[in-house]
């Protein structure tokens, strides 16, 4: 091959590299999150509706072992929003479905729409932890002073490691508005 | 820039090898000399043009780092107070610290090295010029234009970037200031050069080498840069991409790296670091390779171990791809991935102690003589190890819960950037200049300059692992008051270093001029390669007919 084509095969090469690199964070965006679910990683809950794993047969004391369930609100910077769990902490029994609500309160003169994101330790209860419903699926909108009891289902199945004891949900409020100014 | 012009004519150009250009002098008035500089697609011109720039932002860089340092010389920035009236305020001050990140990492470092490979690799592989001129003619002047947006966003409404050289989103995207929207093309623009810069520098070391310049022949100085362009080609857009997701955060409606619509700001620092772990070697592998050059000269010995040299720099650039992780050990990560970060960071002390082992190799028992090159190059052996050092205390993850966000960082980043990679580029211009002048530089000043720098360097880096040690924070304006006498020492220290770096810009600038003593082709007794057998200045076009290596 002459020089023109062994130069053009580097910049070819190069070019395409240096593109694909630049494309590569972009598709990093769902790989990520699937790297983080698969491996346990991440400390947000899956925000999908999973179903309880298949319950084995075993000893009754682990079947009918009790988990405390802890919760924690949180409003992100700036957010004037009054948000708290009316149940602070709940005992569940393993297998058993639970309900709780969220307390929250547009404290401002206009509407606007929020988005709770949930967090959870220890990250080896996230696998186990199944949300049947929860207001954190979907976005939510209170009119100007509107308050309202937001639930929240779920239960913790069997295979929960038995070392895990204790459960913390925290959730943060954020401002997800449309056309609201940036903070 | 020192011959007659007297002769250009009756000659056959194509072998002319003294023809000078005519922008390299003011006598053919200001036009031609601009045209010239702007559209020259000689590699030796483009390489000045990278330096000379390097030089410029040296300064500029510098003299924020020394306001940095005069606001933290006593607490609430008593200094500054006295000599500007008030003290910066924090927005300020967050400020110059992210432009002196940002000028020194891509205005100094970066260019400083793609302008060494410029001027170097033809010569030293026996090529006429780089593969793609014209292609390194657009690398080059882009970099103003970046460096103008850059300078320019400084002086938007909403101040200059104050988020650190890191650009954290959310104090990027949700909180940065408008003028983030400037830095952020600026940086494609840094990236663009650079990729062009690596492409055409990889495209040159395959196909021009001379016949006879064997892979394993080649000089260590075009092997680093080999493999330090593949780190660019692989980090380089990967930053473009991420700074664009941030622009994208900003003014798209995407939420990337905004938890509020699915996104995590934790994954930014994911995809920063996997840039910036290779990054920081693309600023020390060409060191690596400048200082494998100098020390078999002065120790007139061939360089010890060259073929684990080689394998080193490889093996050390394919670890800085997957070690990205021990800059965020603190930021929420799994036990197990935490301790895969820092076996595999440890990991990287091996080879890199191969390369100290192997520089101490070629001193032991050479007939040294301690020219200032030689000199900067013993000093950075020394000083980037310390830098090393404190890297493997950063990387036990344990230990960095302590130190992370502390003087101590700050600390190690600086001996590896400033006692490293700057160091190994004081040593090169010492190394070469005479050989791109054809004189050499005053001597006496060049020690001046050493001696001063590297007691400047470690009277201002030295204490801030004390600092750290001791807890004050990074990135703030001000400090507790038990912290005072070290900062104190630190700022001047600072002073020194930066005050005494106008020699070398003195000295550059006399040698560029024509002063001092005429050099010979081989420059200094134990060189040793092909572009010591190019006379000093080599001739504007060199190696039209490849020479052969035996």
């Amino acid at each position: 091959m002459s020089k023109p084509n062994l130069h053009r095969k580097v910049i070819v090469i190069g070019g395409a590299v240096a593109a694909v690199m630049f494309a590569f964070c972009f598709a990093i965006v769902p790989f990520y999150s699937l790297i983080c679910r698969a491996t346990g990683i991440s400390t947000s809950v899956p925000d999908t509706l999973s179903v309880p794993s298949y319950v084995k047969e075993g000893d009754p004391a682990a079947e009918n072992r009790e988990v405390l369930v802890q919760f924690t609100a949180t409003n992100h910077m700036g957010m004037p929003w009054e948000f708290y769990p009316k149940t602070k902490m709940i005992r569940v029994t393993v297998g058993k479905n639970a309900k709780v609500y969220f307390y929250a309160k547009n404290t401002t003169d206009k509407k606007m729409t929020v988005q709770a994101i949930p967090s959870m330790t220890p990250a080896d209860g996230i696998s186990h932890f199944h949300k049947i419903e929860c207001f954190c699926f979907k976005q939510q909108t209170l009119d100007a002073h509107v308050e309202r009891d937001m639930p929240l289902i779920f239960n913790i199945d069997k295979d929960l490691p038995k070392e895990v004891r204790v459960i913390t949900l925290a959730y943060t409020l954020f401002d997800v508005t449309p056309n609201s100014p940036r903070k | 820039m020192t011959h007659e012009h007297q002769h250009a004519h009756g000659h056959d150009h194509a072998h002319d090898h003294d023809h000078v250009p005519h922008h390299h002098s003011l006598k053919h008035g200001i036009l031609p000399w601009m045209k010239g500089w702007m559209s020259t697609t000689n590699h030796k011109d483009i390489g000045t043009l990278y330096l000379l720039l390097s030089l410029a932002m040296l300064f500029y860089g510098g003299t924020m780092a020394l306001l940095i340092r005069m606001q933290l010389f006593e607490p609430g920035g008593m200094l500054v107070e006295k000599v500007f009236g008030h003290a910066f305020d924090p927005n300020t001050y967050n400020v110059f610290v992210t432009v002196h990140g940002l000028i020194m990492v891509f205005g100094v470092i970066m260019p400083a090295f793609v302008g060494l490979a410029n001027w170097m690799l033809p010569m030293m592989i026996g090529a006429p010029d780089m593969a793609l001129p014209r292609l390194n003619n657009w690398s080059f002047w882009i970099l103003p234009f970046a460096f103008s947006l850059l300078t320019i966003s400084l002086f938007v409404s909403g101040g200059g970037p104050n988020f650190g050289w890191t650009l954290y989103a959310p104090l990027s995207s949700t909180y940065g200031p408008p003028s983030t929207d400037y830095l952020i093309v600026a940086i494609h623009l840094m990236g663009i050069s650079s990729v062009l810069g690596a492409i055409n520098i990889i495209a040159t070391i395959i196909n021009l080498r001379a016949p006879g310049m064997h892979w394993m022949k080649l000089p260590m100085f075009v092997w680093t840069w080999f493999i330090t362009a593949f780190l660019l080609i692989g980090a380089m857009p990967v930053f473009a991409g991420v700074v664009t997701m941030i622009l994208f955060d900003r003014h798209f409606g995407t939420t990337f790296f905004n938890a509020a619509g699915g996104g995590d700001p934790i994954m930014y620092q994911h995809l920063f670091w996997f840039f910036g772990h290779p990054e920081v070697y693309i600023m020390i592998l060409p060191a690596f390779g400048i200082v494998s050059e100098i020390i078999p000269t002065f120790a007139r010995k061939k360089l010890f171990g060259y073929e684990f040299m080689v394998g080193a720099v490889a093996a050390i650039a394919f670890l800085s791809y997957i070690v990205w992780g021990h800059h965020m050990f603190t930021a929420g990560m799994a036990v197990g991935t935490q301790l895969y970060f820092m076996y595999v960071t440890m990991l990287i002390a091996v080879p890199t102690g191969i390369k100290v082992f192997n520089w101490v190799g070629t001193m032991w028992g050479g007939s040294m003589t301690f020219e200032t090159p030689m000199l900067f190059a013993i000093a950075f052996v020394i000083l980037f190890s310390i830098g090393g050092f404190s890297g493997l205390m950063l990387g036990i993850t344990p230990a960095d819960y302590q130190y992370q966000d502390t003087y101590f960082v700050v600390a190690h980043f600086h001996y590896v950037l400033v006692a490293g990679a700057l160091m190994s580029l004081f040593a090169a211009t010492y190394y070469w200049l005479p050989k791109w002048c054809g004189r050499y530089y005053n001597e006496k000043l060049g020690k001046l300059h050493f001696w001063l720098t590297v007691i400047g360097v470690n009277v201002t880096f030295f204490p801030m692992h004390f600092l750290g040690l001791a807890g004050m924070p990074r990135r703030i304006t001000d400090y507790a008051l038990q912290y005072t006498t070290f900062n104190e020492v630190c700022t001047i220290g600072a002073f020194i270093f930066g005050f005494s770096q106008l020699i070398f810009l003195y000295n550059v600038i006399s040698t560029m001029r024509g002063k001092g003593e005429r050099a010979t082709a081989h420059v200094w007794e134990g060189s040793h390669g092909l572009e010591w057998t190019l006379s000093s200045p080599p001739p504007y076009h060199s190696f039209n007919t490849p020479p052969v290596v035996k």
